[in-house]
This record gives C-alpha cells, sequence and structure tokens, in this order.
C-alpha cells in the first residue's frame, strides 16, 4: 500500500520545500497526469454546457446529410438520422460523467468511514464489519443491477448508487489496510494522548496520510463507473430516444460498422479517452506518491582521475584503498580522498554518524554503489589488482568468492519464501561445485561454525521462525559459503540486542583468529569498535578525520571530532562518576555538496580558527595512521580536549534548519 | 506479586502522592485461548515515580518495556493492575477523559520520523493540545513559540514542516510538543535511541536541563543501560515482562545484584579497548548461556535458561522481589552474584 517513503534514520535534512502552501500539485508537473486533467476537466466543462453551446439540438434532423463524415456544418459528422454527433456526444456526456461521481462517493461514503472505525477500534469491530462486507462482495452485481432495473426501472442515478453500495465493500477492504498502516504512525498515538477526539483524529492525522489511496482509488473506481453507464445503455437500459447517450450511440453504430465506419469514431474515442484519462490520473497520482523521479542516466565508465599505477604503501597489506572518491552522477561528492589498508587477519573499523560515507565507502569495496553515485576517483588495490572500474561480470567472480558481505538487517537479507537450507546450499552447490547432499553437509558445518547447535533443525526453519540474532549468525553462514578472505560487515548488530551483540562480536572474533579472514566493520558505536577492532578509520563528512590501531586512536584521540565522539558517550568507565551533562557537537554534519573548504568539521569545532577554513593535508599519527587537523599537535601540547556542556546552559544546537540535499 | 511499596524510592509516607504509580500492572495481548496460552507481555510491574524524579526502564527486546509505556498512557489497555497519575487512578478512563481530568501526563516517542505529522506545520501540532486545553488561538502560538525556543529551535520554526528538520531537531520539536502543556509527567520511549552519538548527547543534555529547571518526573524507557545511568535516578531492569532489579540507577550499573543485570551491563561494550577486553574477558568467564536458546518453564525465573547461577528451585519458583544492599532482586541466589 502507499505509504510515504520515511527518510531513513539520516541525520541529514531534506531540502526545504515551498513553505507552507503548495503551488502546483506534482501530479500535473507529469505530462500524462496534466494531459488527463485537462481532458476530464475539458469533457465534463463541456458537457455540463452543452444545451447552451451545441450547434444543433440533440434530435434535430438533417435528412440531406445522414451518416455524414466530418465537414464545416457538422463537425463530427451525423448519425444514420442526419443528427449532429458534436451536439449528441457531448449532451449524452453529462449523465454517465455525473452518475459515475455518484458510484464513487457512495462506494467511499461507506466504504471509508467503516475503515477508518475498523482501524481504529481494534479487530473485533473488525472482524463484524469484514464478515458483512464480504457478503456484498459474494453478490453477483451485474446480476442485482439488473433486477434493479427490472424493479424501479431505467432511473441511472439510482442504479449507479447501488453499485456504489456493492462497490463499497471492496473500497473498504482497501482503505482498512491503509488505514491501520497510517494508524500505526506515532503521531497518531501522540494526537490521542494529547486527547484529541477520535474524529478529529481521523480527519486531521489519518485521512490527509490516506490521501493518495483515495485519490488513486477515486479514478480508477471513475473510469469503471464509466464504462458500466454505457455498458449498460449499450444493452438498452439507458435514456429513451430520441435523448443520446453513449452507450446507444455505440451500439446504433456497430450495426453500421461496415458501410459507415466514421460513426463508431468520435463517440468510441471520446469515451476511451475519458476512461483512459481517469486511469491515467490514478497513475499519475500514485507514481507521485512512490516518490518517482525522472530517471537519472547512470554513466557506464565512470570519469576517473588518471589511474596512476603506484605500488601498494603497504606490501602486507591484502585490502588497500587509495584517494577515493565517491559521487553522485552530475552531483556533489559523498566521499572524498579516503585511503587506508588492511592486512590478513586483521579488523579494520569504519566509524562515523550517519551521513559520514561509512557505508559508501565499504559498499563501494564490492562495487555495490546505489544507481547514480559511482566511484570518481582512486583506487581500490584488493590483492594486487584495481577493482575500480571492472565490470560487472569481473566484480561477480569477486563476490562472495574473495569479499563477502554480511547488512545490518539480517531479517531483509534472507529470503522469507526459502527455508535456510534451500538459501545455503544454494550458493554452496554454485561457489564449490558439489552435489546436493555435500552442499546440506557443508551448510550444516558451516551452521554449526557460526555457534549454531541444533543445525538440523535451523536448516528446516524459515526466516521469520528465527530470532534476530540467529538470523544474524545464519547471514554470517551465508557469507562463509564462498569461503571469503574478506568479509564487509555494515553495521551487523545495530539492530540486535545488546546481549546478542556480544554475542555476534565474540563469533566474528573466532572466525577471525580460526581461518585467518580480513573483515572491514562499518560501526557508529565506539564500544563496538573498541571491542572487535584492530584499526579504525575515523569519518567525518565523507572524509576520513583520523586513523590508526583502535587502541592508539580511542585512548589518545589526536581530533577533535573523535574526542568529541569519544565524550558525547554515555558509558563511563567503571568506577567514575557519570557526568552531570556530556559533551555534545552543535550542530548537524554539513550534507554533501555544502562541504567548506579546509577543515569540515571547523563549523562545529571548539577550536577552529581562522587557519582551519583553509586546506592543509593530512599528517601521519598514531604510528600506521593519519589525522586530519592543522591544530592537532597543538591542541595536544597544550593537554587541551573536547569539553562537556556546562549545567543549565542554554541549548546550543542549529538554530536554522540545514539545507541541503538529503544524500 | 503483591502490592508491595517501594523502599528504595525517595518520597516518605505522608508526603504528596508519587507524581506515577503502577501497581501490579499486567498485559496480554490478543484475545482468546491463545493470549491465555502465552506469558503476559508485563507480568506484575510496580514502581513509583515521585515528582522531579527520573526513573528509567531498561531491558532488551521483549522485555515489556514500550507495553507498560504504553499502559501507562492509555494506549493499551491493561488486562490487571492500575495506574494513578497524581493520586488519581486513570486505568479505566479513555484518552479523551484522561486529557480532561490530568493534563499531566505526555509522551515523547522513539522515531523522530513518524512521530510528527509530515502534513502540518510544527506550529500546528504545538498547538494541537493547546487548543484542546481551552487556551485560544494567539496565546497558544506564542507558547507554542516559546516552547520551541525553550528547546533550542528557534520560534520561525512554527511555519515549517517535519521534513525540513534532522532527526536531532524534530527530537527536539517532540519534547516542545510534550512540554508545551506544562505536564507533570513525561514518558520518554527511547527518545535518544534513533540518534547520532553527538545528537543524542544534546537531547540528553536538554532532557537534563528541562527536568532540573520545571521538576518533571520522566518514565525514560530505554535499551542502553549507560544512557539510563545518565538521566535517571533508579532503574527498574525488566526481562520477559517482569521487574529483575530494582534500585538506584548508579548501585544498578555499577552493582548489579540480578545475574541479568549483570550479563546487561557486562554486554555493553565500553570505547576504551584495554577495559572493553577485560570486560569481555569477565563476560565469557561469567558463561551466560545464549539468548533464545531455550523458552524459561512458566512457573520459574525467566533468566533460568541463560543464568549461570541456576539451581532447581529457579525452575520451579518464580523469586520473589527482595531487598539486598538497597536494590530490589528477585533472584533466589542475588548473593553469589560476583560483585566488583
Amino acid at each position: 500500500m502507499s505509504v510515504l517513503p520515511l527518510d531513513a534514520a539520516d541525520d541529514v535534512t531534506t531540502e526545504p520545500g515551498p513553505p507552507a502552501r503548495r503551488r502546483v500539485p506534482d501530479v500535473l508537473r507529469r505530462p500524462g497526469g496534466l494531459l488527463a486533467a485537462g481532458w476530464l476537466i475539458f469533457i465534463v466543462v463541456a458537457s455540463l454546457t452543452a444545451p447552451w453551446w451545441r450547434p444543433y439540438g440533440v434530435a434535430e434532423q438533417d435528412l440531406a446529410n445522414r451518416l455524414a463524415l466530418p465537414s464545416a456544418e457538422h463537425w463530427l459528422g451525423t448519425d444514420p438520422l442526419g443528427r449532429d454527433l458534436l451536439s449528441r456526444i457531448f449532451t449524452a456526456g453529462t449523465e454517465p460523467l455525473l452518475s459515475s461521481a455518484v458510484t464513487v462517493l457512495v462506494a467511499f461514503g461507506i466504504g471509508l468511514p467503516l475503515a477508518l472505525i475498523a482501524a481504529e477500534r481494534g479487530p473485533r469491530v473488525e472482524r463484524v464489519i469484514s464478515r458483512v462486507t464480504e457478503v456484498f462482495l459474494a453478490l453477483p452485481s451485474t446480476i442485482l443491477l439488473l433486477a434493479v432495473i427490472g424493479v424501479i426501472g431505467v432511473r441511472i442515478f439510482i442504479i449507479m448508487a447501488v453499485l456504489g453500495v456493492l462497490i463499497s465493500a471492496a473500497v473498504y477492504r482497501v482503505m482498512l489496510g491503509v488505514a491501520q498502516s497510517v494508524r500505526t504512525r506515532l503521531y497518531v498515538d501522540a494526537a490521542r494522548v494529547n486527547g484529541l477526539g477520535s474524529l478529529r483524529v481521523n480527519v486531521v492525522h489519518v485521512l490527509p496520510s490516506m490521501a493518495t489511496v483515495i485519490a488513486v482509488q477515486a479514478a480508477q473506481l471513475y473510469g469503471i463507473g464509466l464504462l458500466i453507464v454505457a455498458g449498460l445503455a449499450f444493452l438498452g437500459f439507458g435514456p429513451a430516444e430520441p435523448d443520446p447517450s453513449w452507450g446507444f450511440m455505440i451500439q446504433d453504430a456497430s450495426s453500421y460498422v461496415f458501410n459507415a465506419p466514421w460513426l463508431m469514431v468520435p463517440t468510441g474515442l471520446v469515451l476511451a479517452l475519458t476512461v483512459i484519462a481517469a486511469n491515467e490520473l490514478a497513475d499519475a497520482i500514485a507514481g507521485k506518491a512512490a516518490g518517482e523521479t525522472a530517471p537519472v542516466r547512470r554513466r557506464r565508465s565512470p570519469a576517473r582521475t588518471a589511474p596512476a599505477e603506484i605500488p601498494p604503501a603497504d606490501p602486507a597489506a591484502v585490502l588497500e584503498v587509495r584517494d577515493l572518491t565517491i559521487a553522485v552522477d552530475d552531483g556533489p561528492d559523498l566521499v572524498t580522498g579516503v585511503s587506508f589498508a588492511l592486512r590478513p587477519g586483521r579488523v579494520l573499523g569504519l566509524v562515523g554518524e550517519s551521513g559520514c560515507g561509512k557505508t559508501m565507502t565499504a559498499r563501494s569495496l564490492l562495487g555495490l554503489l546505489p544507481d547514480g553515485v559511482s566511484v570518481r576517483g582512486g583506487a581500490i588495490h584488493w590483492r594486487g589488482q584495481d577493482l575500480v572500474g571492472r565490470t560487472e561480470k569481473e566484480l561477480s567472480a569477486v563476490r562472495g568468492r574473495e569479499i563477502a558481505m554480511i547488512s545490518q538487517e539480517p531479517m531483509v537479507a534472507l529470503d522469507p519464501m526459502f527455508s535456510v537450507a534451500y538459501q545455503l546450499t544454494q550458493p554452496i552447490r554454485r561457489f564449490r561445485g558439489v552435489g546436493r547432499g555435500e552442499a546440506r553437509r557443508i551448510a550444516a558445518e558451516l551452521l554449526r561454525n557460526v555457534g549454531i547447535v541444533d543445525a538440523e533443525r535451523v536448516l528446516k526453519s524459515y526466516p521469520h521462525q528465527l530470532s534476530g540474532g540467529m538470523a544474524q549468525r545464519v547471514c554470517i553462514a551465508l557469507a562463509l559459503t564462498g569461503e571469503p578472505e574478506l568479509l564487509i560487515a555494515d553495521e551487523p548488530t545495530t539492530a540486535l540486542d545488546v546481549t546478542v551483540q556480544a554475542e555476534i562480536l565474540t563469533l566474528l572474533r573466532a572466525l577471525v583468529r580460526d581461518t585467518g579472514l580480513s573483515v572491514v566493520i562499518v560501526s557508529h558505536d565506539l564500544g563496538v569498535v573498541a571491542d572487535i577492532c584492530d584499526d579504525v578509520a575515523v569519518m567525518y563528512a565523507g572524509t576520513v578525520v583520523e586513523s590508526g590501531t583502535a587502541a592508539a586512536v580511542l585512548d589518545g584521540p589526536r581530533h577533535p571530532y573523535t574526542q568529541a565522539l569519544l565524550a558525547a558517550n554515555p558509558h563511563v568507565p567503571d568506577g567514575v562518576a557519570v557526568p552531570a551533562r556530556l559533551a555534545s557537537i552543535p550542530g548537524t554534519v554539513p550534507p554533501p555538496g555544502s562541504w567548506p573548504t579546509g577543515c569540515r568539521f571547523a563549523s562545529r569545532c571548539q577550536f577552529a580558527q581562522d587557519q582551519c577554513r583553509a586546506p592543509f593535508p593530512a599528517e601521519p599519527a598514531h604510528g600506521i595512521g593519519s589525522v586530519l587537523c592543522v591544530r592537532a599537535d597543538e591542541l595536544a601540547g597544550a593537554h587541551l580536549s573536547w569539553d562537556a556542556d556546562p549545567v543549565g546552559a542554554a541549548p546550543t544546537p542549529a538554530t536554522t534548519p540545514t539545507a541541503g540535499a538529503s544524500r | 506479586m503483591t502490592a508491595l511499596a517501594d523502599p528504595t524510592h525517595e518520597v516518605h509516607p505522608g508526603e504528596q502522592a508519587p507524581a506515577l504509580r503502577v501497581r501490579d500492572l499486567v498485559v496480554r495481548y490478543g484475545t482468546g485461548r491463545r493470549a491465555r496460552s502465552t506469558p503476559p507481555a508485563v507480568d506484575g510491574v510496580s514502581f513509583d515515580i515521585a515528582p522531579g524524579e527520573t526513573l528509567g526502564l531498561v531491558g532488551e527486546s521483549g522485555s515489556g518495556k514500550s507495553t507498560i509505556g504504553k499502559a501507562v498512557l492509555g494506549l493499551q489497555r491493561p488486562t490487571a493492575g492500575t495506574v494513578e497519575v497524581a493520586g488519581q487512578d486513570v486505568t479505566a478512563m479513555s484518552l479523551k477523559q484522561r486529557s480532561r481530568q490530568v493534563a499531566d501526563l505526555r509522551v515523547v516517542f522513539q522515531d523522530p520520523y513518524s512521530s510528527l505529522n509530515p502534513a502540518r506545520t510544527i506550529g500546528q501540532t504545538l498547538v494541537e493540545p493547546l487548543r484542546l486545553m481551552g487556551v485560544t488561538g494567539a496565546e497558544a502560538l506564542a507558547r507554542a513559540r516559546s516552547g520551541l525556543e525553550s528547546v533550542g529551535l528557534p520560534a520561525e520554526a512554527v511555519d515549517r514542516r517535519p521534513a525540513q528538520f534532522s532527526g536531532g531537531q524534530r527530537q527536539r520539536i517532540a519534547i516542545a510538543r510534550a512540554l508545551v502543556c506544562d505536564p507533570k509527567v513525561v514518558v520518554l520511549d527511547e527518545p535518544v535511541s534513533a540518534l547520532d552519538l553527538s545528537t543524542q548527547a544534546q537531547v540528553l543534555n536538554l532532557l537534563a536541563d528541562l527536568r532540573d529547571q520545571r521538576g518533571l518526573s520522566f518514565l525514560f524507557i530505554a535499551h542502553d543501560l549507560g544512557v539510563v545511568r545518565f538521566l535517571s535516578q533508579r532503574t527498574v531492569v525488566l526481562y520477559r515482562g517482569q521487574v529483575m532489579e530494582t534500585g538506584p540507577a548508579e548501585q544498578v550499573a555499577q552493582r548489579p545484584r540480578h545475574p541479568y543485570t549483570l550479563a546487561l551491563t557486562a554486554a555493553a561494550p565500553v570505547p576504551r579497548p584495554a577495559e572493553q577486553a577485560a570486560r569481555r574477558a569477565a563476560r565469557e568467564a561469567a558463561g551466560f548461556g545464549t539468548a533464545g536458546a531455550a523458552s524459561p518453564s512458566a512457573t520459574g525465573c525467566p533468566f533460568v535458561p541463560r543464568c549461570p547461577f541456576s539451581t532447581d528451585v529457579c525452575v520451579d519458583q518464580r523469586p520473589p522481589l527482595r531487598l539486598l544492599d538497597g536494590s530490589l532482586t528477585a533472584c533466589h541466589h542475588a548473593e553469589r552474584v560476583p560483585q566488583p
């Protein structure tokens, strides 16, 4: 159901929209939506005003010009009795256009309130209403309509209202799902806690979020209504001659289809266009809600700066990333000048807050950047070969077999439709070329290696039967199927409970110790980094600000940003009292595209001076690492470090909402 | 569990009523036979919060901590037990009645992205509860503007929509919405767990300042003992809907008396590699069982399948809360839990 996509927990603000009111609805910015809306407005206005502008009366006969083709007198030609088609088509339009609207209004007038009530009152009420609507859905509506006509005669508005009642059951079904999902949003709960009455909660908070689905469904239903009115008139259940109706005119034309084929065209076209316009409008509304944008042209060959063949700085490194730049195609840089090296059997942590580019960096190692984002410069040396600029085919030989990945959400990474055994044996057979029985034996062994005791039971399970920790173990086993040498773990424990996180970290550490696996772990949690990483690269606004061994960086941070992150952490050492106030960093991370020259942290840094606002190079630090701060030595010499906020100080966050692109 | 007066909280009998009192709360989800056969989400939880006090409710997923928050707010009907706000029993009241009679209870939710209606301006969101209290338009807007300023946002933000703010800024707006009606008690349901570390610190400092300035009582629900320890005076540790331990926050974090609290504190990683290595070694030596390995017995302690200290008595008898070193602990073997 079309729930607007939420900007995931990303601390970068979205672009400021138009202040309070919208000027042009987005639907009309799409050509299809604009044309459809234009046609519908035209046909409605033209039909309703037809009595005042039509060139001829509906019964006015021009016997000299029967079955005429379009001419100056009769723009759309005439029918077998010499009556003007233009006048008749638009006069006939009023009835189907209005009566279909009646169907829509009745269907939504009944279905929507029922759905809102059912969603609000919970399962018991919902069950009663749903059973009643199921009875309606089971009624044969065509037969019922014909029966109604038999009783009350051809009173089209009443008939279409009856149709609306019948369709309201289907409307209820769709709306119930939407209403239930909107009601799970926290702002609905917040309004209820505030004591907002049931009606106002629905009108102010629930209905506006359902508006898109309502509009889509209504537009589609309107198109169906038009076809049903025309169909009834075609069967003879329409206005009596000489009053025109689209259905009867089409029926009339069908008997002249061989000797006067034109007769079918104008009426058929108007009906078809109107129905298509209703559906196109529905599509345009739905497309807008799904956040469709103009497709981004993907540059196949990323413009790279000279791929200079420099020998690796660290001969022992299995992975060496040098001066990596990742950018949105035709857009801002997301990551610039990132360099790090990883020796076999070591664990490197990429750490930073959301929006700092750590996930992009990790994904680029596997060539798994999102559409419209590519590596613009630098090199990724993996065992002597550069992975940048490789084709998908060349990369797929590396993926899984040499470099594997586990992600943050184990439940999303597993396919809910297939058993664990199937999901494990498929890649095992592909990577290792073994038979089914052997693959299953290996799968069970892999599960035991990741600490699953009852491997046979887990093999038979489906993902929904596993706990979060168990699912992450299965994902790790899945990553190990190709016997990779490098594992990229993107926030592997963020979605897990803290006791489960400790278990998974223990498992990863054991794998590194026993198999010599190298790991790049992406995390926002410095505690996780302290627990598992040998080396760490601290990232801020798309670049590495400090790197070195985890012990050196975390115990003796030299960059003010690293210091601030550590001071903001509420986990104080054992035996130390909790501070009255934590250190914090004012403001927010500047979004890509609006990074300042010089130090990107300068605008939020306690120690920033003029010299920080001009470009400067990173300096070697912590033995193997570096620090990107022009005042690092000076601050260390003066024993300055990031201070906690004073108690009761006026809050000092960003005072203006940050502008800029969301990614 | 019997309605047991909590000896660890600061209010003395005869003084004013606690800001929030929860007694023997039980919440079962669902209806019919299936609901009766599954263990309740919340199983006999009692606590008091004194005026101006912050109580941390800590536990992992499935511990029932968010359900307790919902029951206190009236978003979830309790199966049994009572909820009193400032001495007034609100358990059976509808949300509308509650807001009319006790405008003292508000909430800040975890997810700053879904807790603000994207279609409404910040001003509309903030004014809404005030108008319900009968505050007139101009007065309500003025209070909304000063409310935004008190959480460190510009008053002009009233004309903007949520999409224009970052996660941390949205959480400040959610706090402003909770505080704009001058409540006595605020339920904070994981208010910082969706935020980055530096933003988290800003919001925690802000909450501490607002509490101290206005004498607010917080029911602070979180999964992170470190965060709870920073903001709370007392902590309640929950596991599978039951209270495992409750006592002064500092004591619960530093000298846990219940094996589960010990597991929780030992598993929280600290950003100091040497100390973390020692903690890890201690945790691995303690020998806690794997989470979700087996289901506990219905009659005994829920932590038995993971507990290195458990004996037969733990399987058969659910341990009552008992006073030990100033904390209440629901463990038969609390004396055997190693102390640092």
